[in-house]
């Protein structure tokens, strides 16, 4: 068991690779933060002794079966109409790809001027999830994209038994397109480190998918920061199922205003999994908007949390923003958490929120039952279709992956 | 269709039902054979709508005492999908919005179970695609309906009229209507009416639970009960409906209150 940030430090290989004076701070950043505890906010609810389990795991090591192992679960062919490409925390995810007309990788000066600035701008470059993917990653997937490009699969497996840093950075130029589909897969017992900037410039559009699925004794801690520049329009969708301890944060900023935003999440819990969201959507100029639906089924003892940032300071005038955290409670030994955080300055806005927390509505299940359809299968058939809502939102691509049902599995009786 | 010696379909005696501790049916007595149409009409909180909901087996109503017996066994030790299956229909009131669940899987699955009792070959997306599509001609319905999630976004009418479709795949031998008519206007009103006369059959029996009269000018009953108090207070022939429209339900109440029979 790791009890301190310095004992897990001294453990870590020596910074290297091109990311090295990254990871030399990013360690420095955690010795000084140490381990989250539970007096802070942001980690009251989170069961400590996993993440300190997630310490434990060594790093991917430089082995070529590890990605396979993990890419072993029913992976589909990469799109007809896409490309593909595979994160495993250690090797260059560029090798041996071909990139379409329109995207190109950054490096050099302009992958240090870029790499961070939309951590800044979100305000979230020093939040512990981020400094522990610093301290770790030695490699990052960084592209521009110019233009309309075909879709994006990134493929992001853990090994059994390793801990995967994977970072990616991706500038969205003015008026670009791209549709982009993250897989997140995990034997038991690995885990992921994910962090992701994305800047969308003027106009530019972008459908962002997140499927991840956990298996047994996995862990993810991923963070995405966005960055929204005006008249752009970004959409994620984040479907995760199957981790014993799961913190999603996605950071969303639109730094001049009139930009649109949806979110939609689906989070399912079984067993004694644990998994937190944290959004976070500032805007910080006028006009600006958010459609954001977030759900939780939660099964078993597991526990749900989701704690939903709106900031709408001064400047953000005439800001149009709803937020709807909507939880299914499938046993009542599992727990829900859900905390709608608005901070809204700003006077001439739009800003509804709302949350529930239920069961499987009896007045539904009464109607299927009396047409003949078993309990259990009714049951089935509402949680079906109370997920069917978010994971039909998810970007075309990800209709290639068996998603509804590996979500379900186990849970329809 | 009245015949005396037609197979006693649902036999109710002295039922009594409770919600919340509270009684609601208070002994209520009907026989129901093989092609009778039964109209049972009351006021709001008459029990009439508690009653088609215990014969379907709602779980927030308990029975208290009393029997109904469905074509001779214990219709209440039946679960509400098991009655369904053996023929007892429930065309809601309300009928309940499902989002995310196609009404056409619904539609399959429920009727699907159905045919499973009955000893018939269950129906694949496709066979079962042709056979809806036939059965919408009953409640003139549209089929972009199909697609949709059971009853969402639905207007009054159209949620009626899905109900009939329901009725007109699961062919039941007992259908049970409640309210059918509420929130419709004249033109739906006829619509409905028109599909629950062409599935009625020598063979099977209805109850329509109503409020007014008027479902009664489209659908002829053999029998009219007006129901009070959680009790069936009176039965007759059609007339006892018209007269009911020209005098109210105020000798209902006259009635009640001379009895003392509130709730006993």
């Amino acid at each position: 068991m790791v009890s301190t940030a310095t004992d897990w430090l001294t453990r870590l290989p020596a910074p290297a690779g091109a990311l090295e004076p990254i990871q030399r701070r990013g360690r420095e950043a955690l010795a000084q933060l140490g381990l989250p505890t539970r007096r802070q906010e942001d980690w009251r609810l989170t069961d400590l002794t996993r993440l300190q389990g997630l310490l434990t795991l060594p790093l991917a090591a430089l082995d070529p079966a590890s990605a396979e192992a993990a890419s072993a679960q029913n992976v589909p062919g990469p799109p007809e109409n896409g490309w593909r490409v595979v994160l495993d925390g250690h090797s260059d995810p560029l090798a041996g790809v071909t990139l379409p007309e329109g995207v190109s990788e950054l490096s050099g000066s302009e992958l240090e001027q870029a790499l961070g600035h939309t951590l800044a701008r979100c305000g979230s470059a020093h939040h512990w999830p981020v400094e522990f993917n610093h301290s770790l990653a030695s490699q990052v997937l960084a592209l521009r994209i110019r233009g309309s490009v075909p879709p994006l699969e990134v493929l992001v497996g853990a090994a059994e038994a390793s801990l995967s840093p994977t970072r990616i950075l991706l500038v969205v130029e003015e008026k670009a397109e791209l549709e982009i589909l993250e897989v997140f897969l995990a034997d038991s017992g690995a885990a992921h480190s994910h962090l992701l900037e994305m800047h969308l410039g003027q106009e530019a559009r972008v459908r962002h998918g997140v499927v991840a699925q956990g298996s047994g004794d996995s862990g993810l801690m991923a963070h995405l920061a966005v960055e929204q520049e005006p008249r752009s329009s970004y959409e994620l969708i984040t479907v995760s199922r199957g981790w014993a301890l799961g913190r999603l944060e996605p950071q969303i900023v639109q730094v001049d205003g009139q930009a649109s935003t949806v979110l939609k999440g689906l989070v399912l819990t079984a067993d004694e999994q644990q998994f937190a969201t944290h959004t976070t959507m500032r805007f910080e100029g006028e006009e600006g908007e958010l459609d954001q639906l977030q759900k939780a089924v939660a099964a078993g003892r597991s526990h749900s949390i989701f704690n939903g940032a709106v900031n709408v300071p001064r400047a953000a005038q005439r800001t149009n923003a709803a937020q709807l955290s909507r939880n299914l409670l499938l046993s009542d030994r599992a727990r829900i958490d859900t905390k709608p955080e608005l901070e809204i300055v700003a006077d001439d806005v739009r800003c509804a929120h709302g949350a529930t927390v239920t069961q499987l509505q009896e007045e539904e299940m009464f109607y299927l039952r009396s047409r003949g359809i078993s309990s259990a299968r009714a049951a089935a058939l509402l949680l079906r279709g109370y997920c069917q809502e978010v994971v039909d939102a998810l970007p075309p691509l990800a209709q290639r992956w068996p998603v509804i049902d590996h979500l379900l599995e186990g849970l329809e009786q | 269709m009245i015949r005396p010696d037609a197979e006693l379909l649902l036999d109710i005696n002295d039922l009594h039902a409770s919600v919340e501790a509270q009684p609601i049916l208070n002994g209520v007595n009907l026989q129901v054979r093989a092609g009778e149409i039964h109209a049972v009409m009351g006021r709001n909180g008459s029990g009439k709508s508690t009653l088609s909901k215990v014969l379907a087996g709602h779980p927030a109503y308990r029975v208290t005492g009393g029997s109904v017996r469905y074509r001779g066994s214990d219709l209440l030790e039946l679960e509400p999908e098991e009655r369904s299956r053996l023929g007892v229909f429930l065309g809601f009131q309300y009928p309940v919005e499902i989002p995310g669940v196609s009404n056409l899987e619904f539609l399959r699955v429920s009727s699907n179970a159905r045919r499973q009792q009955q000893g018939l070959e269950e129906l694949d997306t496709f066979d079962f695609d042709d056979h809806v599509r036939e059965r919408l001609s009953v409640v003139q319905m549209d089929p972009a309906f199909l697609e949709r999630s059971v009853n969402e976004g639905f207007s009054g009418g159209e949620k009626k009229r899905n109900e009939i479709l329901q009725m007109a795949l699961l062919n039941p031998v007992v259908s049970i209507l409640d309210e059918t008519d509420s929130g419709l206007d004249i033109d739906a009103l006829r619509i409905v009416a028109g599909g629950v006369n062409q599935l009625a059959t020598p063979e099977n029996a209805t109850l329509l639970i109503t409020h007014y009269q008027r479902l009664l000018d489209e659908i002829t009953p053999d029998y009219v009960h007006v129901m009070a108090a959680g009790r069936i207070l009176r039965t007759g022939g059609r007339e006892l409906a018209l007269e009911l429209e020209k005098t109210g339900y105020d000798w209902v109440d006259e009635e009640v209150a001379s009895t003392g029979q509130g709730v006993a």
